[in-house]
């Protein structure tokens, strides 16, 4: 016959953790953005290094007409954002895993931080910021739209 | 040998000797008495292709040196004791023979890594049963089974758990993880198994606790995929596929 008893001690709680769970969320970062990235870089190979004149149409007036364009500036953002926060993340995790010194840990991990954000707000400045007709150039390395001076 | 070339003529025809080959064991030793760090020393014995690792340390303690330490219960792959690292790699001393061996060149026998060295061969399991006895490692019910019955399950809920019903906590996948030799926080490729083992059970009812505390910093995602437990695992428990089947259960929020 069976028999309920009562519990020998209190169940066991997790202590649960306030806020978001990073771990986690980067885990599944490093997922989604991997698959979005594999589309954007080749579909920037393809478009830089096949269609067209290949790698010999990229000069100074291929990157400014380019960049004229709303898509490619969001690509080319998204690209950025997705591949050094992934980047970074990855390298995050690399420190975690093989530094076991506390004070060399933190000095990698801060020197990460400071490059990934370094470099994608250099990045979204030259997307954004980008002038395609820069005054005095000569006209035939700036882009066809160009007002002739 | 009782076997020899000269047998009368008019017996069976003799069986030719069982071929025996010298190997050269190099085991790292450490004896917390005398030594800063632990040292390699080379043994010299006489084996036979079908003998294992075991029988190598057991005549080397045995016969030459009374000294060498390690653990071993059953001796044939069931109890887990003597899991240690056999030419780089993550083995049971009882189920590795000599014959999948190279002993054209020396065999290298140390200790598991990522658990601290008591003596020899042997290490403290201790940091290892804990993270083990984290994850809950029992069947837990609040519910009474059906009147004078067991609880019954269906043979496909319980093929779902079944590969991690055949751990023997040898601690071989654990001290093969890398993630696990520079942080002795992670739960480690066992206890995972283990929870593993009781959150896909259809009687259990605790699961949830069990993906809260692998859901941590230091839980699931911690794991890189090296497979490094999937190789070194005596029993072929497909370990880290059981952790990849933890992750999904965590981000679906149920087993």
């Amino acid at each position: 016959m069976a028999t309920t008893i009562d519990s020998p001690r209190a169940p066991y709680s997790v202590p649960r953790k306030r806020g978001v769970n990073w771990e986690k969320w980067g885990w599944i970062y490093m997922r989604a953005s991997g698959v979005v990235l594999i589309v954007l870089i080749f579909g920037h190979l393809f478009v830089n290094l096949v269609m067209g004149d290949g790698v010999k149409g990229i000069d100074f007036a291929f990157v400014a007409g380019k960049w004229a364009s709303p898509f490619w500036q969001v690509w080319d953002l998204l690209m950025l954002w997705l591949a050094f926060i992934h980047g970074g993340n990855g390298m995050r995790t690399i420190v975690n895993d093989y530094a076991t010194r506390p004070l060399t840990r933190k000095i990698l991990l801060g020197a990460i931080l400071v490059s990934v954000v370094a470099e994608i707000i250099l990045g979204t400045w030259v997307i954004f910021g980008f002038d395609p007709c820069p005054a005095g150039s000569p006209a035939d390395v700036l882009p066809s739209f160009c007002p002739v001076v | 040998m009782t076997l020899v070339a000269d047998a009368p003529a008019s017996g069976p025809a003799p069986e030719a000797p069982i071929e025996a080959f010298t190997v050269t064991l190099i085991i790292r030793r450490f004896d917390p008495d005398v030594d800063e760090e632990p040292r390699w020393q080379d043994f010299d014995v006489q084996m036979f292709a079908t003998d294992r690792i075991l029988d190598a340390l057991h005549k080397i303690k045995w016969e030459q040196d009374g000294s060498l330490t390690f653990r071993r219960s059953c001796a044939h792959g069931i109890c887990g004791s003597d899991a240690m690292r056999i030419n780089g790699r993550n083995r049971l001393a009882c189920k590795t023979l000599i014959k999948d061996l190279d002993i054209t060149k020396p065999i290298y026998v140390e200790a598991i890594k990522g658990l601290p060295l008591e003596k020899d061969l042997i290490v403290d399991m201790d940091p290892f049963f804990e993270s083990f006895r984290e994850v809950q490692p029992f069947l837990q019910s609040n519910t009474a089974p059906p009147k004078d019955k067991e609880r019954i399950q269906s043979v496909a809920d319980r093929a779902r758990f079944d590969d991690t019903t055949k751990c023997i906590l040898c601690a071989a996948c654990t001290s093969s993880c890398p993630v696990f030799w520079t942080d002795g926080q992670y739960f480690g490729p066992a206890a995972i198994v283990n929870a593993h083992r009781f959150i896909f059970d259809s009687r259990d009812e605790a699961a949830q606790t069990r993906l809260d505390i692998l859901n941590d910093k230091e839980g699931v995602w911690r794991c890189r995929t090296t497979f490094n437990c999937t190789d070194a695992c005596p029993r072929g428990i497909q370990v880290t596929q059981a952790i990849a089947e933890v992750k999904q259960a965590i981000m679906r929020g149920k087993p």
